[in-house]
């Protein structure tokens, strides 16, 4: 293996594990306020068709990252309105919620089944993208991978380092003794989901005007599932999801580094492993033992109704 | 305006709000085809009216009907116990597996007789096994791992996808099959026999509303009913009451692993009569539905499934009078749960417009 090899396969990983590494953000903050949102499918469906369809009509890349935020945001107000407002039961309005993108996002996106479109370019910055083995892939990336870095930062700093995180914690864990101290805790559920949801319908916008520049139904390919898992293994800490993301990410590169050594594998038992490892990921790290994971939020997918 | 809790859940709101429901996603419908400048009643007349018609379309629907009742049958358990088994789909599709490779072995002009009886037999029981080891595997992980069985049966099922995908691409392939990607075609005497005659609904229809009962039988009227309702109230209250959380557990997702299979085995043998990539249109997800919309009641959930099984049906009669994406299907699907969900806020809670004293007090 030679240096640009390696240099490729670490740019590739990188660029793998970020939709990942956002919605599995976006459900890090929902689910410390307590707000279990299962439909992570079928919004990033939702974010990943809006943004190849606006894309390709306005050619702008910014409106399109922005439409797909913002069909995230809705789709999580739509999932608070049911699991706030009306006290549904959040498993059944999370899966109601995956089948329904799957299937709008194949509907609005079925016209643009294979037509081209140029991916976000990458930057190069001056100098350090040159470095040898890591410069492409810590200094040649596109702009929404650094717009990850930077999310992924500040929702570190707030959720661990600042008040606001300690008041979603409280929310997370004990909805009632929130409510007592006067924390408007449906009002700020609303919000992570909203928040938790714009993200992910980001990563859904990385995959298909970056990872992937195409649109095809069910591309996100169990994403969604995966980084709900994501979070339980890093046992609801900003710096675990992010690491679990990339390492996943590289996973899911697997195949390509197969091919090179020149292994050959039928391909659809290759798509299997990313599945693969995270049940085994899921079985080590679950169990009781050294490497258990920190326990979920307990008031997690537990709806709160203020009786005063 | 705002929502009061109701002392006791209202039952007359258990049966309304799934009409409800229907009406709003039938308005919803409406909408939508008028915004994609269609006139909306003969989308709709095709849609939900068309597709039965005469006696082809009721056969066909209750074909389609028949997949998504055994699954429902097996994920009402599941549900009634709160083990959230997403997995069916998964489950159905190692059992089409196991079902049709089985079937392949015995693939064979000169099938008769009682050999006849014993490969459909087999093929059958394999679909059974395979749906069964699928689920297990998630019992396994619940119980032996403590892994969130949600995760697990959502994992498993793309595994089983992928499986698929490479029996079809490999050891299952026709060899006289023009590269394309599905087994042979299974000879007439493997495959189910009609319920009548020149129509295509087969006897696992029968055997599917058979279970249908025994499932109401089991739920209402036998101890174990009542354990898996118990365990699902209050996991607590069961321990106390020395119910075996763990056994209940392997039970529901045995049973439901085995139902799926069973349902993924018929596809195979009755139908699709091959091993092909599409084998599912997602019965196991859209028997999720079904479950919720028909209450885990199984008068409710013959009636869901009737519904759900006309989506599916009148998604594709869309797709050949006015070439919309049979995808459609799935979006009336996510809009029925949503607005059955969103209903259900009226079984346990009231309306009550502010400072209405008096429904305060009786409330």
């Amino acid at each position: 293996m030679d240096a640009t090899l390696i240099a490729d396969l670490l740019y590739t990983a990188l660029r793998a594990g970020t939709p990942l590494a956002l919605c599995a953000l976006g459900v890090l903050i929902a689910e410390r306020a307590g707000v279990l949102n299962l439909g992570q499918e079928g919004i990033m469906l939702m974010g990943a068709v809006t943004g190849f369809v606006v894309c390709t009509e306005t050619g702008s890349y910014s409106l399109g990252v922005l439409a797909s935020t913002g069909v995230g945001a809705s789709m999580g107000l739509l999932f608070a309105g049911l699991t706030q407002g009306l006290y549904a039961n959040p498993v059944a309005s999370g899966l109601a919620l995956a089948v329904f993108g799957s299937g709008l996002s194949t509907f609005i996106g079925s016209d643009y089944v294979g037509s081209p479109l140029a991916g976000i370019p990458s930057l190069t910055i001056p100098w350090l993208s040159k470095l040898p083995l890591i410069g492409k892939a810590l200094f040649g990336q596109d702009p929404l991978l650094y717009l990850a870095w930077t999310l992924a930062l500040v929702t570190g700093l707030v959720l661990h380092r600042s008040r606001h995180g300690l008041v979603l914690t409280a929310v997370g864990e004990n909805p009632e003794v929130a409510h007592r101290l006067g924390i408007r805790v449906a009002l700020l559920r609303t919000l992570t989901a909203c928040i938790g949801a714009a993200m992910t319908g980001l990563g859904g916008a990385y995959l298909s005007l970056v990872y992937t520049p195409l649109w095809t139904a069910e591309m996100s390919a169990g994403r969604g599932w995966i980084a709900l898992a994501m979070v339980v293994l890093a046992g609801w800490r900003t710096g675990g999801v992010v690491a679990a993301s990339y390492l996943f990410g590289f996973f899911s590169i697997f195949n390509l580094l197969m091919q090179d050594m020149g292994w050959s594998m039928s391909p659809n038992l290759l798509a299997m492993t990313p599945y693969v490892f995270c049940l085994l990921a899921l079985i080590i790290l679950s169990g009781k033992g050294r490497f258990s994971a920190r326990r979920a939020p307990t008031a997690l997918g537990q709806n709160f109704h203020a009786e005063s | 305006m705002q929502l009061q809790k109701r002392a006791k859940p209202a039952r007359h709101m258990l049966w309304l709000a799934p009409v409800l429901a229907i009406m709003l996603t039938l308005l919803t419908g409406t909408a939508l085809f008028a915004a994609l400048g269609l006139s909306p009643l003969p989308v709709l007349k095709a849609f939900f009216v068309d597709p039965v018609r005469d006696a082809y379309g009721v056969s066909e629907l209750l074909l389609k009907v028949t997949p998504l009742l055994l699954c429902a049958t097996g994920l009402s358990l599941c549900f009634r116990a709160r083990v959230w088994n997403i997995g069916a789909e998964g489950q159905f599709l190692l059992g089409s597996l196991c079902g049709g490779a089985v079937a392949l072995w015995f693939n064979d002009e000169n099938l008769a007789g009682s050999a006849r009886i014993g490969a459909v037999g087999a093929a059958v029981a394999a679909g059974i096994a395979g749906g069964m080891f699928w689920a297990g595997l998630v019992a396994l992980l619940r119980h032996r791992f403590n892994c969130s069985e949600i995760l697990t049966s959502i994992m498993l099922n793309y595994v089983a996808l992928n499986l698929l995908l490479w029996a079809v691409h490999g050891p299952l392939k026709d060899p006289d099959g023009f590269s394309f990607p599905e087994s042979a075609l299974l000879v007439d005497a493997l495959l189910l026999p009609s319920v009548v005659d020149g129509y295509r609904t087969h006897v696992g229809f029968v055997l599917a509303l058979l279970l249908l009962v025994a499932l109401g039988v089991i739920g209402s009227r036998t101890l174990l009913g009542f354990q898996l309702r118990v365990v699902g109230e209050s996991a607590a209250a069961a321990r106390y009451a020395g119910f075996h959380e763990g056994r209940l557990l392997w039970l529901v997702l045995l049973a439901c692993g085995g139902l799926a299979g069973l349902a993924g085995a018929f596809e195979v043998l009755g139908p699709v009569g091959q091993v092909t990539p599409h084998l599912s249109s997602g019965y196991g997800f859209a028997a999720i539905i079904v479950v919720f919309l028909g209450r885990g009641h199984p008068l409710g959930i013959l009636l869901a499934a009737l519904l759900q099984a006309l989506t599916f049906i009148g998604g594709e009669n869309l797709q050949i009078e006015f070439g919309l994406p049979k995808s459609i299907a799935f979006i009336f699907q996510g809009l029925l749960l949503f607005y059955l969900l969103a209903a259900d806020v009226l079984v346990n809670y009231r309306l009550v417009i502010s400072g209405d004293s008096v429904a305060q007090v009786q409330g």
